[in-house]
């Protein structure tokens, strides 16, 4: 996995409630039997004016250009700014794959779904949670200042804001130090095989019909 | 020390280990796979070069790409050459791994949310995961359940254990009687209505009340099944002789004496007396009437007897914007009455409403009718093979076919568009399925989510009709 320490980029807002799975990599690109290469496919719908197909070339189609991403000031940006219930719908992985491989490292929103939130972070993307009135706030000044971009400080838990404002957030201890550390969930846990084995012979003698 | 809610129960029995900051490693006991979310999971362990920790617990059918049109000619008969590939994929996996998998024609075969229950693979007490969020389903037999993403079906598949965090306890008590016409599907619509669809977000919510226990197992798994929709991952339902009854004599199922030992343990898979829930919720029955999404989120609910919204009403700028942006999607009018929504399609199937009592449902209203001239088609999609061979043991296909609806084989089907049922752009469908968001079951789409018996009956109509007066007739 990806490490993440200290990234700074530039900030895209993201203006709707509840974006869904669905909205985030459409159905079609799910057929992919590999991890990477949605990028072109993140926000499909919203990002072109026809109907996306799996394996075409996207840079001959019609792009939608009232959306976000394809405004020229939002371009090669890192940071999306979202509102709540960010990433609701389904499990499917292939949506944080498809942010991070559109060059998406951080999410700021109020909330977000919790599949979606869990998967973000075995991707190396890190989903930040501020306080709604705290986002209204970036949204304003995203919207107000073009190239505007944020600092985020993971060891210290932090955005910094271009006018050197710190806004502190919450991470989940163990999240953090396999982000920072780019380490592999898997590997950690088959330190414990021997508390996991240990655990199959006390249930197996408990609850045998799980084991037959 | 205050008694323990449901949730607790089977979370402290899977608990392998627990660190200071509360996460866990919790114990799988059964993982369901399909072909959509394991491929990339399988490639990760191959190149990892690990093996599945515990083979038996696996079980795997392709549901989301195959075709519910003739597929005698096997996996080689999937039109798409990428959906192809994915089904390809899931066998070779399964095939070179061990898994037993339902393939395509195998009767046993459908969504996979159907085939566990259905085959007694998930159990009461069990923990489920698999790489759908649909996963909730199983929390009807009081399994904790719940979906993951690929990592973590990698994750599972190399461990049997998953890194869990604990959820927070919801109840949901749904107490009195249900009216006629209501049944589970607008019981589940009605409450992410009132909670809305973060409103579970961080819990796992027990449905409980005298309305939940007078609900049959299928109902119950439609209910839990969008537990997601509200935004829980977790949806549970306590033991009882319903759950007991379903799962008795299932291929999955104890056998003789480790029977009787799990229907022991199973007694107590119910929350304490004294239980404190962090949050409840209390919603009566009789105030459930037959539902209709007219939005592009799940909580966009209303009764059939109501209009949809106007906009200009809503004081919330974000939810105004909210829904004036799902009406122009969905184009339709503020005040418009839900009965004014004409159809162009009408699908029942997924796994949500896929089962044979759904089935039964849509049946009796359709029986000796005939679909509206005007619709485009009428879908009824079983969720298994086991499914189909009983609804025409029983000649439900016969009525639906005379009805002028076609009777497909079993999968996801029109539920999401990954195969070839979908909709055109503009189409409006009546849905019995479980997500309303644009494009779901189709490019520019629009979906309405109802119950199996509102479905039938706006297929009748060409519009939605409230299922009450139907009755009556
Ligand atoms: S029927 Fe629909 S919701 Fe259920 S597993 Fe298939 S695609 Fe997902």
């Amino acid at each position: 996995m990806k490490k993440f320490t200290l990234h700074e980029g530039i900030v895209a807002p993201l203006d709707r409630a509840n974006v869904d799975t669905d909205m985030i990599i459409p159905k079609q690109f799910l057929k992919s039997i590999k991890r990477s290469g949605f990028g072109p496919n993140l926000f499909d719908e919203l990002r072109y004016l026809d109907e996306g197909q799996p394996d075409q070339d996207c840079s001959q189609r019609p792009l939608n250009p009232d959306f976000v991403l394809n405004k020229p000031r939002y371009q090669g940006c890192s940071v999306l700014l979202a509102r709540k219930n960010f990433g609701c719908g389904s499990s499917r992985e292939h949506a944080p794959w498809a942010l991070e491989d559109f060059g998406i490292r951080a999410i700021i929103a109020p909330s977000y779904a919790d599949i979606f939130f869990n998967n973000s972070f075995k991707n190396g993307l890190l989903p930040i949670i501020l306080e709604e009135d705290l986002v209204d706030q970036l949204f304003r000044e995203v919207e107000a200042q073009e190239g505007y971009q944020l600092k985020i400080d993971l060891e210290q838990q932090c955005v910094i804001k271009p006018d050197g404002t710190s806004l502190p957030f919450e991470i989940d201890a163990f999240r953090k130090h396999c982000l920072l550390n780019g380490l592999d969930d898997i590997g950690l846990t088959l330190e414990h095989a021997d508390a996991i084995r240990a655990y199959e012979q006390r249930r197996r003698a408990e609850a045998p019909w799980m084991f037959s | 020390m205050t008694g323990k809610t449901l949730y607790d129960k089977l979370w402290d029995d899977h608990l392998v280990t627990e660190n200071a900051d509360g996460s866990a490693l919790l114990y799988i006991d059964r993982h369901l796979l399909h072909e959509v979310t394991s491929p990339q999971a399988f490639e990760g362990l191959r190149l990892a070069g690990r093996q599945p920790w515990r083979l038996d617990t696996n079980l795997a059918t392709p549901d989301h790409n195959v075709q519910t049109t003739d597929r005698s000619g096997g996996v080689d008969s999937i039109a798409d050459p990428i959906s192809r590939i994915q089904v390809k994929t899931l066998d070779e996996n399964c095939d070179s791994f061990g898994i037993t998998e339902f393939k395509m024609n195998d009767p046993r075969q459908g969504i996979v949310h159907v085939v566990g229950p259905e085959q007694g693979a998930t159990l009461p007490g069990m923990t489920v995961v698999c790489g759908d969020s649909h996963t909730a389903t199983h929390g009807a037999f009081a399994a904790l359940a719940h979906g993951i993403g690929t990592s973590e079906v990698e994750h599972v598949l190399a461990t049997q254990c998953l890194i869990a965090k604990k959820m927070k306890n919801m109840l949901i008590r749904v107490s009195g009687q249900l009216g006629a016409g209501v049944t589970a599907k607008d019981v589940v619509l009605h409450i992410i209505g009132v909670i809305g669809t973060a409103g579970g977000t961080g819990y796992a919510i027990e449905f409980g009340g005298d309305a939940i226990r007078s609900i049959s197992m299928e109902g119950r798994m439609t209910i839990c099944n969008m537990a997601i929709e509200a935004g829980a991952r977790v949806g549970l339902v306590a033991v009882d002789d319903k759950t007991l009854d379903y799962v008795k004599g299932r291929p999955f199922a104890p056998k003789d004496e480790h029977w009787e030992q799990a229907v022991a343990a199973w007694k107590d898979l119910v929350s304490d007396e004294d239980a404190v829930f962090d949050q409840v919720v209390e919603i009566a029955a009789a105030d459930i009437q037959p539902q209709v999404t007219w939005g592009t989120s799940p909580e966009m609910v209303a009764p059939v007897t109501a209009q949809v919204p106007d906009p200009a009403e809503i004081a919330d700028p974000v939810k105004r914007e909210g829904t004036e942006r799902a009406l122009r999607y969905m184009g339709l009018q503020p005040r418009q009455k839900i009965t004014d929504i004409r159809l162009d399609r009408v699908f029942i199937g997924s796994c949500t409403n896929s089962r044979i009592e759904d089935l039964r449902e849509a049946a009796a209203v359709v029986k000796g009718h005939k679909v509206a001239s005007t619709l485009k088609q009428a879908l009824v999609v079983p969720g298994s093979g086991l499914v189909k061979m009983q609804a025409e043991a029983e000649g439900l296909d016969k009525i639906f076919i005379e009805a002028g609806m076609e009777w497909r084989e079993p999968g996801c089907s029109m539920c999401l568009a990954m195969n070839p049922d979908k909709l055109g752009a503009g189409e409006h469908c009546a849905s019995t399925s479980n997500r309303n968001f644009e494009g779901r079951q189709g490019f520019g789409g629009r979906t309405h989510l109802v119950s199996p018996a509102m479905a039938a009956a706006a297929a009748i109509a060409g519009h939605f009709v409230d299922i009450r007066e139907i009755s009556r007739v």
